[in-house]
């Protein structure tokens, strides 16, 4: 007897636990399924990168990217209370276009040939450079060979660590970790002496409140990232909407405003607004 | 078929995951046997100290651990225990989150040990006029260690995976190494297979052999 | 508190008790004066890198109860879905038939063996490349998948352990009844076997809520460890205070279930003993054994 109660227990509460995910999936259809009627608008973000795409504490979303999309989502037709930001990590962006979770995509997203191969990209709407991130008051780093035997850091799986170790600085000491942050605590505390990865989101940390003074960008330059809009592949009628509407903000300032709210505290020296379509290599 | 395991390091990805392993388990070994001590002392204060510590770090996810032991002890506190280079720094800090991790299992394991030996060697002993740490020296702690082998080889086997959390700092052992190749390799099920079988390589000879150990020294009652 | 481990305390005893204690609390004070000395070099106990905490809901509202929620969710379906599967294989494992034991132990073995960060970052890559999961979803599903494959395997020999603990003349008066072996296991052994498995079920729920922190710090699954990296990138990079705040957060949590278990433990035991069907009594020893086992698997 004692069992059956068990049983009977534990399947209402597998049942109640299988009805609970139901709820939450459906929910989210609803969100994606609108997306493109005129309704809703769906866009892949970054949400941990300040300057780029972050998620605020007041469940906000600011950064350059976001200004970006907000603009193009604007010209498409959405209002700014029509979109639904969603957070698009490295490694699932071109999944998440490819299925269709997301309209677009504006997150330090690089145009680069194998990516070109899945999804198809608008713009590029900001030329950005690999960079590293020092101290203000370390001098001591003036071309990236200077890196050797500096202790660099890096998030994990990320291709800037590596370009530096193979072409740069072949003997830079490098530390990889889980997030910005932690290579920040360790900037911060001169244990670590450089961070490197693109200079769009070490100015957006540089830019931050807590860090204004603290940090400075070497203006390196070592490689050329040509920030585009992952859309599906194929829907040409997109990439022209959103072409047109990236032209559009830079004719009419709102791109020189957006560069300087994100990135201006951190003495960023942006590239000028790129042509659409001249992908430098 | 096994084309992509050219070009990586996997025999020294494991090493450094065997190299982790040993290094710790000797230093729970010694901070366990320390604790559990210190949780049957005399001392109320010890013993209070080593339930908190016990209590506190078991409860702690391993990789908090594992990230405070770099973001605090190294970047904050300056502790690069001996070391230059990053590569070094990261493993002994590995080293030492895992021993101290490991150690409150130790501690219990060996607790339970204790609680498998009879009253009556206690009291023998003392009649005999040993002092506390004589009692545990002598006579408790050389029986718990016989009772615990068992729960300690399963403590080790835990250990061997756990050092995988160490690629949260930065430490290249085996699951770093994994990822790596992941993102670049296709052959997805056959890497997974290698490493499963890496650490199965691992693991299973030492419950074996433990097992067997552990028949081996028990004390029959 | 009194011990078979040492005699009853005269003066001198008494005396070195407090020198121990007076050497051992400035030992312990020393440590912690040069830590807090060491942050707060560094600027790691300013104000403005703990403010947000304190001051404001947002930051609890908008990262942490959020991970939090994801982190028991995970925990949750994990134990849900390797409970019964856990069983399967644990009396599967007892089965007389040696095709039976054998696969059994064989799976029960081979998932033991393997680090569940392994299983996870396995599960994610499958799931990513041969299923469409949504990508919202699929960190969530590949760590209840991870959790799951290793979290059944330690359940099953939980259960093992249970049933083998069981008093022989139970399966023998049953057997004596009549019975048939399906109705041995499930009305006679099962039952028992379940609440003494009990705060060792629960004691595995503190593995399993430590386990999904991999989740986070390896992979994409935003739960509550990983709620420290939009933390710390808005609060300027506050990473220990965030780090320092979530491990309390653990800490709280985990200690209220393990305290549970202890409770059920202790709960279970009283009510044996008040039956009376509690299986010979044990021989007398140093302490008092524990059905809990807590080895340190998982993470």
């Amino acid at each position: 007897m004692q069992l059956r109660k068990v049983t009977a227990a534990s399947a209402a509460v597998l049942a109640l636990a299988l009805s609970a995910t139901a709820c939450g999936s459906d929910n989210k259809d609803g969100s994606s399924g609108s997306s493109g009627n005129g309704k809703k608008i769906t866009i892949g973000i970054k949400i941990d990168q300040p300057g780029i795409g972050l998620k605020t504490p007041d469940g906000k979303y600011t950064g350059f990217d976001v200004d970006v999309a907000t603009y193009v989502a604007k010209e498409l037709g959405y209002d700014a209370k029509d979109i639904v930001f969603k957070e698009t990590k490295s490694a699932d962006r071109e999944t998440a276009i490819e299925r269709g979770d997301v309209k677009f995509i504006a997150a330090s997203y690089s145009i680069n040939d194998e990516r070109l191969q899945k999804v198809d990209f608008a713009g590029p709407y900001l030329l950005a450079h690999q960079d590293i991130l020092v101290r203000a008051d370390d001098d001591s780093i003036k071309s990236p060979a200077d890196l050797n035997n500096k202790k660099l850091c890096s998030v994990a799986g990320s291709t800037s660590a590596k370009n530096v170790k193979d072409k740069l600085a072949p003997k830079a000491d490098l530390q990889t970790y889980g997030g910005y942050s932690e290579c920040l605590t360790g900037l911060e505390n001169k244990v670590i002496d450089a961070l490197t990865t693109d200079d769009s989101i070490l100015a957006g940390y540089a830019s931050q409140q807590n860090f204004q003074g603290k940090f400075k960008l070497a203006g390196f330059k070592m490689t050329n990232e040509n920030y585009g809009i992952g859309l599906k592949k194929g829907d040409a009628d997109l990439k022209k909407k959103i072409n047109d509407a990236l032209t559009k903000m830079v004719s009419d300032g709102a791109w020189d405003k957006a560069v300087k709210d994100n990135f201006g505290p951190a003495n960023y020296k942006n590239d000028p607004a790129p042509k659409i379509g001249n992908i430098v290599k | 078929m096994f084309d992509f395991l050219e070009g990586y390091d996997l025999l020294g990805a494991f090493w450094v995951t065997v190299q982790l392993t040993v290094y710790s388990a000797l230093g729970s070994l010694i901070w366990g046997t320390l604790l559990a001590g210190m949780k049957v002392s005399p001392v109320p204060l010890m013993r209070g100290f080593a339930t908190a510590y016990v209590n506190v770090v078991r409860n702690i996810p391993l990789t908090v651990i594992m990230v405070f032991s770099s973001l605090g002890l190294y970047q904050t506190l300056g502790i690069a225990l001996g070391a230059d280079a990053t590569e070094d720094i990261n493993f002994r800090l590995a080293v030492l989150a895992l021993a101290a991790y490991t150690a409150a299992f130790v501690c219990e394991a060996l607790r339970s040990g204790i609680n498998t030996v009879p009253v009556g060697q206690a009291e023998a002993a003392r009649a005999l006029g040993l002092s506390f740490t004589q009692v545990l020296r002598l006579i408790i702690l050389p029986q718990a260690f016989r009772a615990v082998v068992n729960p300690l080889s399963n403590v080790l086997i835990a250990l061997t995976k756990n050092t995988t959390v160490a690629s949260a700092i930065g430490v290249v052992e085996a699951s770093y190494l994994m990822k790596d190749m992941i993102e670049a390799e296709a052959q997805l099920i056959l890497i997974a297979l290698v490493f499963a079988f890496g650490f199965i390589v691992l693991t299973l000879p030492t419950g074996l052999i433990l097992g067997w150990v552990s028949k081996k020294v028990a004390v029959k009652r | 508190m009194s011990s078979v481990l040492y005699d009853a305390q005269g003066p001198r005893a008494k005396q070195r008790n407090i020198l121990y204690t007076v050497l051992f609390v400035l030992c312990a004070a020393a440590v912690v004066w040069w830590v807090y000395n060491g942050l707060a070099e560094k600027g790691q106990l300013d104000w403005i890198k703990w403010k947000p905490f304190f001051t404001s809901p947002q930051p609890w509202q908008t990262y942490i109860w959020p991970g939090l929620q994801n982190t028991l969710k995970a925990a949750f379906f994990a134990l849900i879905i390797a409970l019964p599967l856990g069983a399967l294989f644990g009396i599967g494992r007892l089965s007389d038939h040696r095709w039976v034991r054998m696969p059994a132990g064989f799976v029960v073995e081979l998932f033991r063996a393997v680090p569940v960060l392994i299983l996870m970052i396995t599960a994610n890559a499958v799931y990513a490349e041969y299923t469409t999961i949504d990508t919202d979803v699929r960190p969530l599903y590949a760590v209840v998948t991870g959790l799951v494959l290793y979290n059944f395997s330690v359940l099953a020999e939980i259960v093992r352990a249970g049933i083998e603990t069981l008093p022989k003349g139970q399966a023998e008066a049953a057997k004596a009844l009549g019975m048939r072996k399906n109705q041995i296991m499930l009305s006679v052994l099962l039952p028992q076997a379940v609440t003494a498995m009990l705060p060792a079920i629960v004691s595995q729920l503190v593995v399993i809520v430590k386990d999904t922190a991999l989740g986070g710090a390896m992979m994409t699954f935003p739960e509550l460890l990983a709620s420290v990296r939009p933390m710390s990138a808005n609060y300027g990079a506050n990473t220990i205070a965030c780090f320092t705040i979530i491990a309390l957060i653990y800490i709280a949590l985990n200690f209220a279930l393990t305290s549970f278990a202890s409770w059920l433990e202790r709960w279970l035991r009283r009510n044996k003993k008040e039956k009376g069907t509690a299986p010979g009594g044990a021989p007398e020893t140093v302490g008092t054994p524990s059905l809990v086992i807590d080895d340190g698997h998982g993470v």
